[in-house]
């Protein structure tokens, strides 16, 4: 029995006026998977993780997530898709005039969720699994890089989604606070069946962390391989990850 | 081919907005509007600017009623200052400074505070999150920018009017009583309507262009100042504009 992939892009190509940032990406993602978007800098993938959350529309083919296409949707049925998919920003895009606690109870409250008692007691869950416990009540301005990271990660977590996208988690963070957003990736596939797509600059993130690689270059996908024997065979991700590759 | 694209250039941001109006308005209708929100945006654009709307008010009054002295002393009819500086304090520079004062004051900071939370992604990130910008962060704006200026607009007549209350009695000699006496036989509950509904609809054009022009912001801290001088420059020359079309639709009716 074949199973459908949880994600599909399916000839999907991105135009922003004159400028074509993709051309006819296919690729699939199936459930638990750890899967690094790699790329020199504006190839789009952050556009790809906008597609996958409806931020952004393809300008043709389809965007595929557990087998909805995301340009047939309505306004609320966009608005449940997101449920399922959570997002970490590059810069952790915390809203400034709340507190942590209020970051992460924002989707819940968004969501419905009325019971006090259980937004508390999911946002105390959530601090907890990124090691923020006690951090509640501060203000984002008050957080290192780090836990900016760790507290948006939590917020993309609060509604329980089965995928999160990351962009670039480890951009600016000293070696331990890298490593412990690698873990918490990790750890999301292995205890909670997350399926987790990461854009990244970081090789030797993307070396701990990754099921899959797929490189991109000038719109097209270069290479989609099993890591880790992707780091051997794939001479054009080799070259990449030596600071090789030239488009 | 080039003239099409300045045409598109110009014609583009219109439907834009035009599109942002219909979803504050479908955000209003299908209650996503936050009540508190829309208090707090009251004070912020209402409360808080009462000091500078003011004074710019007192001055105002002040001048127009030695400038209005000016030129009816020609006519030996200088105690008829309180019927034409009253009525175009009014009908007039009442609604229209307290709108320019408003576009400076909170369409610069309106248009500031979103075009930071778009550059630094926490407006994409409030709808990956379920939420809907518009309603969270537009319509709240709009509804307190119709609801506040009418207000502040109220406040700015009556200083306006004690200004140059102040100028007829210490420069002017003319009595206190003559003054509120030539008001009260010229000024009508009409011009008074006409001036909060004139107000209403500057409050609209401040905070909708200066959310609008927030929303449209990129690249960065430059953005975020580019687009705070587009949302003043642009409110202001809406405000001039609207204001002859209003006022003519209003004394047609």
């Amino acid at each position: 029995m074949t199973t459908s992939p949880l994600i599909a892009f399916q000839n999907v190509s991105v135009q922003f006026g004159k400028t074509v940032i993709h051309r006819d990406i296919s690729f699939t993602v199936d459930e638990s998977q750890v899967v690094t978007l790699l790329g020199p800098s504006g190839t789009g993938k952050t556009v790809l993780l906008k597609l996958l959350i409806g931020l952004l529309l393809p300008t043709s083919g389809s965007v595929i997530v557990e087998g909805k296409d995301l340009s047939q949707l309505n306004r609320d049925e966009m608005r449940e898709m997101r449920k399922e998919v959570g997002m970490l920003f590059q810069g952790a895009a915390l809203f400034d005039s709340l507190t942590v606690f209020e970051n992460i109870a924002f989707p819940l409250r968004e969501y419905g969720e009325k019971d006090e008692s259980v937004i508390a007691a999911v946002v105390e869950e959530k601090l907890g699994l990124v090691g923020l416990s006690g951090f509640a009540q501060r203000f984002p301005i008050q957080l290192s890089g780090g836990q900016r990271k760790r507290v948006g990660l939590a917020r993309a977590l609060a509604s329980s989604p089965r995928v999160v996208l990351f962009d670039e988690p480890t951009t600016g963070l000293d070696p331990t606070s890298r490593n412990r957003i690698d873990d918490l990736i990790i750890q999301l596939r292995d205890d909670l069946g997350i399926t987790s797509i990461v854009v990244t600059h970081d090789m030797e993130s993307a070396r701990r962390i990754s099921d899959r690689i797929i490189l991109l270059s000038q719109g097209k996908v270069i290479v989609d391989a099993p890591a880790p024997a992707v780091w051997e065979d794939a001479e054009p991700v080799r070259r990449f990850a030596r600071g090789e590759w030239s488009e | 081919m080039y003239a099409l694209d300045t045409l598109r250039r110009w014609i583009a941001p219109l439907g834009a907005f035009g599109w942002l109006q219909l979803d504050t308005v479908r955000a209003i209708v299908q209650g996503k509007v936050n009540p508190r929100e829309v208090c707090r945006q009251i004070v912020f654009i209402g409360v808080n600017s009462l000091g500078i709307s003011s004074l710019t008010a007192l001055f105002t009054g002040m001048v127009l009623a030695l400038q209005t002295a000016y030129g009816l002393e020609r006519f030996g009819a200088k105690h008829y200052v309180g019927n034409v500086a009253g009525l175009a304090f009014i009908r007039e520079l009442g609604p229209m400074l307290t709108a320019v004062v408003l576009c400076g004051r909170v369409g610069a900071g309106i248009a500031a505070e979103i075009a930071s939370m778009v550059v630094t992604e926490q407006v994409d990130a409030m709808t990956a999150l379920g939420a809907d910008p518009v309603g969270r962060l537009v319509a709240p704006r709009v509804i307190a920018g119709i609801i506040a200026t009418p207000l502040l607009v109220i406040f700015a007549n009556l200083i306006g009017i004690y200004g140059g209350l102040a100028i007829a009695v210490f420069e002017l000699n003319v009595s206190a009583h003559v003054y509120f006496q030539s008001l009260y036989y010229t000024i009508l509950i009409r011009d008074i309507l006409d001036s909060l509904v004139k107000s209403g609809v500057f409050g609209f054009i401040v905070a909708s262009v200066a959310c609008f022009q927030g929303l449209r912001a990129r690249g960065g801290t430059e953005g975020v100042g580019r687009t705070t001088t587009s949302a003043v420059v642009i409110g202001c020359v809406w405000i001039f504009v609207a204001d002859f079309f209003v006022t003519k639709m209003l004394l047609l009716l």
